[in-house]
């Protein structure tokens, strides 16, 4: 009461307690200005990062996503293709598959058609360097052209073939090439001087890069694909999600609502959890040793890089999913029991559903986290140089991250840009992953 | 509804377990991280000619490739492994106690190791002595009675005729294959001609020889040699150690030195006058060939004049070609499939 009476007799005499604190106004203020200033630097800081690495990755994979062709006249008369005129006409007809046309010289063909085209070239060694501007593989894209169609057989056709990635990456880059002296390449100045030809004349093109979308991997830059690794990625992450999730979910929904609170519980929660710090590479130790050396299952295939992966994942998913369990608030469950629902009932109808978007956000979590995964893979044979392109779980593969780790390997330079675009291709899937989960929470949420 | 992932789930497991005893198609190859690259080539080229599906290779370099091989016998164990070394007695007793009797050996070609710097610096000349005491932890005295911790900072300091550059060498890890071969080729031989560590015990030896100094001179940049060519086109004063395949890719960038006076190129490193090289090796087992399909033609293909001759696709990835009398003789044993005797 007295300190009232003082308040209202003396306003202008603040209590010593009043004088504290607008003392310390100013400074409680100044701190939490400066608190926010450390958060917008930090977001900035990080923002930094993220867009440095973006920016590097797409500017240096981009060039990756465009081809060079050029074009070339080839004969394709039998003498030349070297198929004998029975076989010729036989396919022709219809009498004889067009994969008899399959060991046809096709690479003669091209290098005919670069001698007819720079008629001035001789020596093995000029000739040699002339033949290295066209890539390896367009003698595999010319033979398909030819068994699509084997009436081109003795005709003379203007093809568009893929250039070898050296040739290829200073077209795309738009390089002056009459300035032999100015480019930064291994190229010696006589290639350089017929690719100027060749450009000065339009007969190269840069067009979008669809070898990328459709081959597997390639010791020739020109002709790497991320098809074998992409595939492999999805079924491995295929594999990974199915077993890991209902697993992962079930021991969730026991341990969270179920199981007694006794010492077991406790020590399989204390195994939980240290499982979900246990380096990944011991997971790949455990899956050489069990699934392959003990149940024999094949070498470098998803389905045990799955199960690998899944077992990584599991603790992640397992965490996530009670966490989500127990937000959702007893007087749901307790509603439900009112109502004369089972346990069961409690759980399947009332309890998991409002869990759903965290069970849900956790998976993701995981499932990008095996995505990523190198070292357990190494383990079990999937860091490997795949060509064809995986038809099920049990055949070889690769999966994207071994990919950019060969392709950044590789002596040859225009792999640099593959990496890159593999990396790209890499955050997309993440990307499309995440909006998935993300479309999914949204369907499922529920706010009370 | 609730039971479509149940059931999923099952099915995989139902068919993972029926797994022992399935056949193989494809050939599997382990191995070498060196020889990698070379195999990949005559691989996808095997995959694309012939109607056999293309081999899968591994790269997990050349000790754990001849283990997984020497494993045993079967369609879960590798048919063929790279190496970057041969065989040692050890494995082949592994090999043999598992069961795998019938190894045939290809040696392939060679590969060197570049010692190298920037274009834009002076081409280097070293001795392998030199190399050694710019890169050992521990270095004779210039007078001879005793080891000192490595002294020397710049390269000047060794030898007045070489550059007045701090001493910045970068080299693989360990755990590469190429460091390996280098400390055997380059430290072990430079090493070798001074006294004061020839009198050493063997251990003792050993350790002066093999132990790389650790004052951060020399740095180990990673297993990727495209790394330390990026490094070294920063930075004209370093030196780098990286197969020769990165620097063939990369000539206008980096630049060989000369070892012992010769520099490392295609010619030096096929006669062996350039003296860090070794061989390449791959190594098939024998009772699988029939088995797997496309073995014998796969070696068939590696052993062409068109893959590992002096004009084939392999030479223009960087491998080093054998001479032509040893490449006859390497694809006659190929084809007959000779069982390896070690001397």
């Amino acid at each position: 009461m007295s300190v009232e009476s003082s308040h209202t007799a003396a306003p202008a005499q603040p209590s010593p307690a009043t004088a504290h604190v607008k003392a310390g106004l100013a400074r409680r203020y100044a701190a939490e200005k400066r608190f926010r200033l450390y958060g917008i630097i930090a977001i900035g800081a990080s923002l930094a990062f993220l867009a440095m690495l973006l920016i590097s990755i797409v500017s240096k994979g981009l060039p990756a996503f465009s081809q060079t062709f050029i074009q070339l006249d080839v004969p394709l008369d039998i003498d030349t293709l070297d198929i004998d005129a029975e076989t010729a006409e036989a396919v022709q007809e219809g009498s004889l598959p067009a994969s008899e046309l399959r060991r046809a010289n096709y690479n003669g063909a091209i290098r005919e058609a670069l001698r007819e085209r720079f008629p001035d070239v001789s020596g093995r060694s000029d000739r040699r360097a002339l033949y290295k501007l066209v890539s390896t593989g367009a003698q595999y894209d010319l033979a398909r052209i030819v068994m699509d169609d084997p009436s081109l057989l003795g005709q003379r056709q203007t093809l568009w073939l893929p250039t070898d990635d050296e040739i290829g990456a200073l077209v795309k880059r738009g390089a002056d090439l009459t300035q032999a002296d100015t480019l930064s390449t291994r190229l010696d100045d006589k290639s350089i001087a017929w690719a100027a030809d060749l450009d000065a004349n339009n007969e190269f093109d840069v067009r979008f890069n669809t070898t990328f979308f459709k081959n597997g991997d390639s010791r020739e830059p020109e002709l790497a694909g991320i098809r074998a690794a992409l595939v492999g990625s999805a079924y491995t992450l295929l594999i990974t999600f199915l077993l890991s999730f209902p697993v992962a979910v079930a021991s969730a929904i026991y341990l969270e609502e179920f199981a007694p609170q006794n010492r077991w519980t406790d020590l399989v929660e204390v195994n939980i959890n240290n499982l979900a710090a246990v380096p990944s590479i011991v997971f790949g130790l455990l899956g050489l040793a069990v699934f392959i050396n003990f149940f024999h299952l094949p070498r470098s295939a998803p389905v045990v890089g799955g199960i690998v992966l899944s077992l990584m994942t599991l603790p992640t998913i397992i965490i996530s999913s009670r966490a989500a369990l127990k937000s959702v608030p007893p007087s749901i469950r307790e509603a439900a029991r009112g109502l004369g629902a089972s346990e069961l009932q409690v759980v399947f109808h009332h309890v998991l559903p409002l869990a759903m978007p965290g069970i849900l956000t956790g998976t993701i979590i995981g499932l990008a986290q095996a995505l990523g995964e190198t070292a357990p893979l190494l383990m079990i044979g999937m860091v490997a140089f795949i060509v064809d392109i995986p038809q099920g779980i049990t055949d070889s593969a690769t999966v994207l991250p071994v990919q950019v780790y060969l392709w950044a390997d590789s002596p040859e330079r225009a792999f640099t840009e593959k990496t890159s675009a593999a990396i790209m291709v890499l955050l997309a899937f993440l990307i499309v992953m995440n909006a998935v989960a993300v479309m999914l929470r949204k369907r499922f949420e529920r706010r009370w | 509804m609730h039971k479509t992932p149940l059931l999923v789930a099952t099915a995989i497991a139902a068919a993972t377990l029926s797994g022992p005893g399935f056949a193989r198609d494809t050939i599997s190859i382990v191995g070498s991280s060196t020889v990698y690259p070379f195999a990949t080539v005559v691989a996808e080229r095997f995959g694309k000619t012939t109607d056999f599906a293309t081999p899968k290779i591994e790269s997990t370099g050349s000790g754990g490739g001849l283990k997984l091989f020497c494993s045993g016998i079967g369609v879960d164990t590798p048919d063929i492994t790279n190496s970057s070394r041969r065989i040692k007695a050890s494995e082949v007793e592994m090999c043999t106690e598992n069961g795998v009797n019938n190894v045939v050996e290809v040696l392939i070609g060679y590969d060197g190791i570049a010692i190298a710097n920037s274009t834009e610096a002076e081409p280097m000349s070293l001795t392998r002595e030199e190399l050694f005491l710019a890169l050992a932890k521990d270095v004779p005295t210039p007078d001879g009675d005793g080891l000192v911790p490595n002294p020397y900072k710049m390269w000047s300091e060794i030898n007045p005729e070489l550059p007045a550059f701090s001493i910045e060498v970068l080299g693989p890890p360990p755990t590469s294959g190429t460091r390996d071969a280098f400390v055997e080729l380059v430290m072990e031989e430079g090493c070798a001609s001074f006294e004061v560590i020839e009198a050493l015990d063997e251990d003792a030896k050993d350790a002066a020889c093999l132990t790389m100094r650790e004052d951060g001179r020399f740095v180990e940049a990673g297993e990727n040699d495209n790394l330390i060519v990026q490094k070294l086109e920063a930075n004209p004063d370093a030196v780098g150690i990286f197969g020769y395949s990165f620097l063939d890719q990369n000539s206008d960038k980096v630049q060989s030195s000369f070892i012992d006076g010769v520099l490392a190129d295609f010619d030096t490193i096929a006669d062996g006058s350039y003296p860090v090289s070794r061989p390449l090796y791959f190594y098939v087992k024998g009772e699988h060939v029939g088995t797997v399909p496309g073995i014998a033609e796969y070696l068939a293909e590696f052993t062409s004049e068109g893959a590992f001759g002096e004009e084939g696709y392999l030479s223009e990835k960087g491998m080093i070609p054998l001479g032509e009398d040893e490449r006859a003789e390497v694809a006659a044993a190929a084809t007959e499939l000779k069982t390896l005797e070690l001397n």
